[in-house]
This record gives structure tokens, sequence and C-alpha cells, in this order.
């Protein structure tokens, strides 16, 4: 996260992006959401608004999108707002990117749950596959950041890819996820092991075993 | 009114005052970094940690926590001692010690701070993080790495500026204070932040590396780049005047200072007048004082002179020179040097009335041709107080860029007299109405007609609780403006009759203005301090003192009577302005009756008793009755904020923020 930077506002970037306005589909939702607030609480609306139109970029690039200036400044004249607090939303906030990113954003959790369940394995997965940090890999399609707790921590380790969970991880079911995923499909998401729908007890309850059946008081066990 | 007590003694505290507040009207200091009186509070610096019970047993953030009926406040204890050690601590893991190196070093609150209340040494010895350089224009020197996130500045310049332009990005160990795309701030006021940084992140570029606080000599002074009669702090050091800082003053500045009142200084002293100069055979030469007096003294003007006080002198000088143009037997005075010729019979009809700190009050407010955001940029300040407390603005005159909304009804005086159906129903509809009529509406029977709304609306009344309103308001642009009213600079044709009177002599005070082409065949003696564009045109030049080299009284636009200190003195062969006209009458042979300036101040004094007396002159509340109609577009007479006097023309600062800031030209950084 320390390694973020806003995209240098550069002639490129606003001869590419000065002409952006929402689509057909979007300036309706843009509509919607902004509705949703009451009377002069409309700057309210920012934050749903850079999502939207970072999938918009995205959709535009065929990736996972993000936000250049010109397009924050879209925004900011949208809400009628000084377009300095529109950057400091987009920068606090690490779901929005303030820098090309790849087709595939590869979340990898790092924090102990996960580590203690083997995320070290996921990185260096990831890491022979050439994606690395705050680097788009040549293909285009792979984004890498090692991120803090999603809170998945009971189906850990995990990793989040663009909209999407996948938990459970190895080495090898991750490599799965990831060649699925270039190949243009779309892997189930959620729990990767198959012996799980979600995020239940894998065999047999090993804790709080006396409370399947009926409700148990354990206070005068402990 | 609740009662709490502070330290073991009990004290009533206004309704609605913070902890911090009550401990201070308890006469405890509570030290803090993030908390200003005149910005929000933002509670992130953690300084001014307390114990108060009841509430949970863990120090708390005296600033946001409002004070509560039988509140017990410690800020001895045990617990507040280790906790502001243990706050200071965590400040100073990430600031640099560069205090050696640092300009805000000797006046800064962290170092102040940290030596009352911090540990003895560090126990920190991880690296410390470090932030780039943010260009925030050519005023304002940043080091960032200094930032302790306090965000003052952030606030200043979204709720006091209203240009929403500085911001944090990015966020915890990462976030940085910066201007949107590190553009330069782009505000008439936006040197504040330097003040208000509590550390060295933010200090005075062209100040940089010059002075150490304790070296300076501080006087207490007057700024006159505008009327409002800022008050001011000249820092000095030898002969140089180093920097301007604002004084704390609620009924003038609050506490803070144009850009231009705060950094003209430097052209105090470049292209200064320091010798006296001759015009023979049409160019002018270098003289000494026995010569110029000597060539004087052959003129033998008689009854045929004038004088013309230009826009920064002050009323001494007015005094002094009215005297002797009185001893000669002349009455030929005019102040408004650009030709204004409006109605002075009233002092009350051409004054700021409503004060600026009631005009924070007002309800509904018209302002005619007044860019104020340049002609008084601390008036703006209280116009946009007034509309966040709920003001209605309408404005008359060219559009510009206001800081508080505010909608413009058009570009011609006419529509004085012709106000729109909502516009009217605003001013009468409201208790506290106020027109402000700028310099642009004063001519062509624009006083007048604004005279003639105070009537329509009753803007002069008493309110419910019984106070006295009077919402006419004139807002000049001159410091010497109120000052020479009240001395008399003022010819009913203005300055086209001394043009007409053909005087023999003509003295100007430092009037740059003035077309001087219309004085052809009169001998100009200039009496000022720059060679700026009247010294062109003098046929003999006298060097006289600005206003950081005089004591001096001012007068502002709410005819508030003011006094000024003198900093340092002027350079070279330059003289204080009286003496040179109190010289100037011997040579011409009369007598002026002073001879020292205490002589002078009690003459003045007891003529104009008012200009004796510090605060508000009294005028009177009754206003002409007006009338008439004014018709012509409107044009602001400041075309560039920064270049409007002969010191902010001859200041390199001023010079490049007119360029860059007004004129968008680029300047490269200085490799460091």
């Amino acid at each position: 996260m320390a390694d973020r930077y806003i995209e240098p506002d550069t002639p490129e970037l606003r001869a590419r992006w000065g002409n952006f306005a929402w689509t057909e589909a979007n300036a309706a939702k843009a509509k919607e959401i902004v509705a949703r607030y009451p009377e002069g609480r409309q700057r309210s609306a920012v934050m749903p608004l850079l999502d939207l139109a970072q999938r918009q970029v995205g959709a535009e690039l065929n990736t996972q999108g993000w936000l250049p200036i010109p397009v924050m400044e879209y925004i900011a004249a949208y809400l009628d707002m000084p377009i300095i607090r529109v950057v400091e939303v987009a920068s606090f906030y690490t779901m929005y990117n303030i820098a090309p990113i790849g087709r595939f954003h590869v979340q990898v959790c790092g924090t102990t749950p996960c580590m203690l369940r083997g995320s070290d394995d996921l990185l260096a997965t990831c890491k022979s596959r050439g994606m690395k940090k705050g680097h788009i890999s040549e293909d285009g399609l792979w984004s890498f950041t090692e991120v803090e707790c999603m809170g998945n921590c009971a189906s850990a380790p995990m990793v989040q890819i663009n909209d999407d969970n996948y938990e459970d991880l190895t080495s090898d079911r991750l490599n799965a996820v990831l060649d699925a995923l270039a190949r243009g499909e779309t892997p189930k998401a959620g729990t990767q092991d198959p012996a799980r729908h979600t995020v239940e007890p894998v065999g047999e309850p090993t804790n709080l075993v006396a409370m399947m059946s009926e409700n148990h008081d354990y206070r005068s066990e402990w | 009114m609740p009662k709490v007590k502070v330290d073991g003694v009990e004290i009533d505290v206004p309704a609605g005052a913070t902890v911090l507040q009550a401990a201070e009207l308890a006469g405890k200091e509570i030290p803090r970094f993030c908390y200003h009186e005149r910005l929000s509070i933002a509670g992130n610096c953690r300084m001014c940690l307390v114990e108060v019970k009841p509430g949970p047993p863990k120090p708390q953030a005296s600033c946001a926590l409002p004070a509560t009926e039988g509140q017990e406040i410690r800020t001895d204890s045990e617990m507040v001692k280790k906790a502001r050690e243990g706050v200071m601590e965590f400040l100073l893991i990430n600031h640099p010690l560069d205090c050696p190196i640092c300009d805000q070093g000797g006046e800064c609150d962290l170092q102040d701070q940290s030596v009352a209340y911090g540990r003895g040494g560090s126990r920190y010895h991880e690296h410390k993080r470090a932030v780039t350089e943010k260009y925030m224009g050519p005023l304002i020197k940043t080091t960032m790495t200094r930032c302790i996130h306090c965000t003052r500045c952030v606030r200043f310049s979204e709720e006091i500026a209203g240009v929403d332009e500085i911001g944090a990005l990015y966020r915890g160990e990462t976030m940085q204070i910066t201007t949107y795309l590190e553009k330069a701030a782009h505000h008439e006021m936006s040197a504040n932040v330097i003040d208000l940084c509590p550390v060295g992140a933010l200090t005075s570029r062209p100040y940089a590396f010059e002075a150490r606080p304790w070296e300076l000599k501080k006087t207490l002074s007057i700024d006159v780049s505008d009327a409002t009669g800022a008050n001011i702090r000249i820092d000095a050091r030898g002969r140089e005047v180093l920097r301007a800082l604002p004084r704390n003053n609620d009924d003038v500045n609050e506490e803070w200072l144009s850009d231009k009142a705060r950094f003209q200084v430097d052209g105090l002293t470049r292209r200064r007048l320091d010798k006296p100069f001759l015009r023979r055979d049409g160019k002018l030469v270098q003289a000494t004082w026995n010569e110029a007096f000597a060539a004087l003294s052959t003129l033998n003007p008689g009854a045929s002179i004038a004088a013309v006080a230009g826009d920064m002198v002050d009323c001494e000088t007015m005094f002094a020179a009215k005297a002797l143009v009185g001893a000669l037997g002349s009455n030929l005075l005019e102040g408004r040097q650009t030709g204004m010729d409006y109605d002075t019979s009233s002092l009350a009809a051409v004054n700021f009335n409503t004060t600026f700190n009631d005009i924070e009050t007002a309800d509904a407010i018209l302002i005619v041709g007044a860019h104020v955001r340049w002609e008084a940029p601390t008036v703006n300040v209280r116009l946009r107080k007034a509309v966040k407390r709920g003001a209605k603005v309408f404005l008359i005159g060219p559009e510009w860029e206001t800081t508080f909304g505010g909608e413009f009804l058009g570009e011609d005086l006419s529509l004085i007299g012709n106000l729109p159906g909502h516009v009217a129903d605003a001013l009468s509809g409201a208790k506290r109405p106020a027109v402000i009529l700028g310099g642009a509406a004063l001519g062509r029977g624009g006083l007048e007609a604004g005279l003639a709304l105070a009537g329509q609306f009753n803007l002069v009344r008493t309110l419910e609780d019984g106070t006295a309103w009077n919402g006419f308001n004139v807002l000049h642009m001159a410091a010497s403006r109120m000052g020479g009213l009240m001395l008399g600079y003022a010819q009913k044709g203005g300055i086209a009759d001394l043009v007409a009177a053909k005087p023999k002599v003509l003295i100007s005070l430092g009037a740059d203005e003035v077309d001087y082409t219309k004085f052809a065949d009169s001998m100009i003696v200039y009496i000022g301090h720059h060679g700026d564009k009247a010294a062109h045109a003098a046929d003999v030049i006298l060097p006289a003192s600005a206003y950081t080299e005089k004591a001096g009284t001012y007068v502002n636009t709410e005819g508030r009577v003011q006094f000024a200190d003198k900093a340092v003195f002027a350079p070279g062969d330059a003289r204080e302005d009286w003496t040179i006209l109190r010289a100037l009458a011997d040579a011409f042979g009369v007598s002026v009756g002073f001879d020292s300036f205490d002589q002078l101040r009690a003459a003045m004094v007891s003529a104009v008793p008012a200009l004796g007396v510090e605060g508000l002159a009294d005028y009177g509340a009754a206003l002409p009755a007006g009338g008439g109609s004014a018709s012509g577009a409107i044009a602001y007479p400041i075309k560039d904020f920064y270049m409007t006097n002969p010191i902010a023309r001859a200041s390199a600062t001023m010079q490049r923020c007119s360029a860059e800031l007004l004129h968008g030209e680029e300047f490269a950084e200085a490799a460091e």
C-alpha cells in the first residue's frame, strides 16, 4: 500500500481520458445513485460514483479499471465538489486503483491466519508466474498486491481477484484458478476445497461438539 | 453555564465550550497542534489530552470534548503528563531532527512543546519516513517530511479562504498534504497557512534562510496595501525589513493578512529614492538636500500651490502638507488620485459603517462595484462567514470568482436604482441588511443612488436587541482615504479642480496614480519613497519614508483610527515626510506651527480630535438622502492584485506572483 501513487497528469493522459463521460447505462445508474442521498448531500455519492467510473474505465480497457486524473475531475464536476476532495477519497481507499492495472488484480492476503495456513506458498506461486507488486504482467493479464486481512480467515488462505474471493487455496488450486481465468473461463468463486461448500467445518466438528444436537451450557466446564 | 472543576478550582464556563476552552479559562495551558480557535475542530493531533471525570478511565482529547456540568478536569496529573509525553514521542517518530536548518526554529510549536511536555530523549531507532516536497507556489515553501498532519492548512483553505485546494492524500503512514496536482495555491490569503503551520512544513519562501526570530526587532504597525488597515508586526534586522506578520485584532483582520501585505516588504529595498533629484534640462539629476531646497526657495508659489496625497501616506504627512499649503493661502488638497469626485460632505456616507465585525452578522448583502477578494481580502473572509451564517449576497459588477457564492445581477450601475424583485424583497425582508459600495461604484452618481437605497431599505435602524445598525458601507482601496477625507483632502470636483486651478507648484505625497500630463505647467514636487510612475513626471524629487520607516496614524475604511510605529530608518538621504514638509515651509518662507513630530501630532489632533483617539471615529449615523440615477458599466480599478502600489510593484516576490498566478507564466524551480 505504501507504494500507491497517482498516475501523473500528462498531456497523453489528458488526450486519452479528457473526454470521459458516462455511458448511457452508467449515466442512468449514476443518476439513481445520486438520488439515494438527501438534498444537499449529493457529495456523499462520490464513493459509488468513483467505483462506477472505475468499472466503466475497466470495461473500456478490458481490465479491472482504474481512475485517471481526468476521470476524477469528471466525477468532481458531476457532483460539484472540489477536485482535491475526490482525489483524497480515491487515494485513501485501496479499492480504487489510481494507476493502470491489469485484467486481473490478484490480491493475496498475507495476514496471520492466512499466513499460518500457507499464504507464503500462494505468494511464491504468484511470483513464479511473473507477478510482482505494483507491476502489470507483460500480457496485461495480471496485477498483484499483497493485502491485509480480507475477513475470510475461516477459509484461509485466500486471494481476491477483481470482484471474487477464492478461498481454501493451495498452490495447485490457485494455479488452477489462475489458469482458468487466463483461458477466459469463470472459475467458481468461494472455497476451492472440493470437500467444502462454504465455511462449514471440514469433516467432523472438533470444537463445541456438545452444541451439535442441542444447546449446551459450557460455562461450568471452563 | 456549566460549572466545572479544573485542577480543583471550580469555574463557570460558557455553554458550548470545550474542555480545552474551560481549562484555558482557568488559566491552564493545554498544548495543542491541530486545534485552532478560528478553524473547525479536528481532534487528530491528540496533544491536548487531559483527564476528565466522569468518563472512561483514560485521557481524553480536550479540544473535542464538550465541557459539561460537574466535570472534574485534571491537567496536572501523572496520567496527563504521561499521555503528553507519549503523544509527543509518537509525533517525533517521523519528524526529522533538522531544527538547525529549519526556518521555523525558534518559533516552532513542536519545538516549544517538546521542550515543555516531551520526554528527555528518544527511544526510536528505526528509519523515519520521508515525503517529497510539494510545490505550493511562489510564497509557500514546503518541507513535507516535517509535517505532523494537523490539517490546519487544509481546514484554513476550505473554511476561511474558501478555495478548496489543499488536501491530505493517501492514508496512514503515507498520508501527504498537498495541493491538487501540486499547483500553486491560488488565492490572496494563501500565505496564512505559513502562520498556521505549527511546524516547519510550510514556511515562507521569500523569507527562507533569512533570519532567526530572536535576531529580529519587532515593531507594531499598520498595513497600507489596502484600506482595511490590517494590524501587522514588522520584523526587521538592522535597516532591513525582513517580513511582515499579522497581529491579532478581532475587529480588523482577525489574525489573517493578505499575501500582498505580507510579502510586498521586499519592495522596500528596491527602486528606492534615496537622494533628492532636480530636473535640469529635462533630465532628473542627483542633488543634495541644500541644492534641492535652494532651488525650491526660488519658486515663490504664493497661493498657487496644491497637494495631492497618495494611497499609502499617513495622516501626519497629509496634515503637515495641509498646514504648508494652508500657510501659503491655498486649500487645494485632493487624495482621490484617479479623478473621483463623489460628494464627501458627510463622512458617514463614504464610510464602512457596519464595521468588519458586524458585517459577519448581516443577513442580506448587496455589493456594488467591489471586487472584494482583491480590494479587501480580509473583508472577503468576513463575507464568507456571513454567508455561512445564512446571508444572501447579491453583486453588481463584472463577475469575479467569489469564495462565498452570491448572485451576480449585472454589470451596469443603473441596476442600483432598478433592483430585480427578489433582491429588493431579500433586502427589505432582512433584519440586518447591508449595502457595500466599492470604489468602482462611487462615481457617475453611484454613491447618491446607493444612498437612496439606504433610505429605501431603511439600512440605518435600531435592531430588536436595541443596538444600532448602519448597513450602508463604502469599501475603499487606499489606506490614506478615510484619513485624507477627515483632513479635507477632497475638492468638490475632485482632482479636476486642481487641474483647473493650474497651480504653480503641485506637491505630490507619494501619489503615483495621478495623470501628471494634466499638470504640465506645474512644478511637480514629489515627496515619496519609490521611483515609480510619479517620480518620472516629477520636477523635484524629495526622498521620503515608506510606511515602515515612520510613525503614523492611519484610518481604515471603517473609520478606525490606528497608530503605527517606526520600524527602521529610511535608506540613504531619505527623511521622514513631515520633516521634509517642515523644511519646505522654511524654503517657502512660511510658518507651519510645528517643529517636532509631537507638536505636529498635537496640532493635527487639535484640528481633527478624532485622529487622536484609537478606535472608530464617530461620523454620526445620519446619511444624506441621496437620490438620482446612476448609469454606466462597472469596471474594477484593480487589474492586478499583486501590483497595486509602488512598493508591491518594486517587490520581486509580488512581480513573480503576478506573473505566475495571474498571468500563467511557468517558472522552473531552482535545482537544490
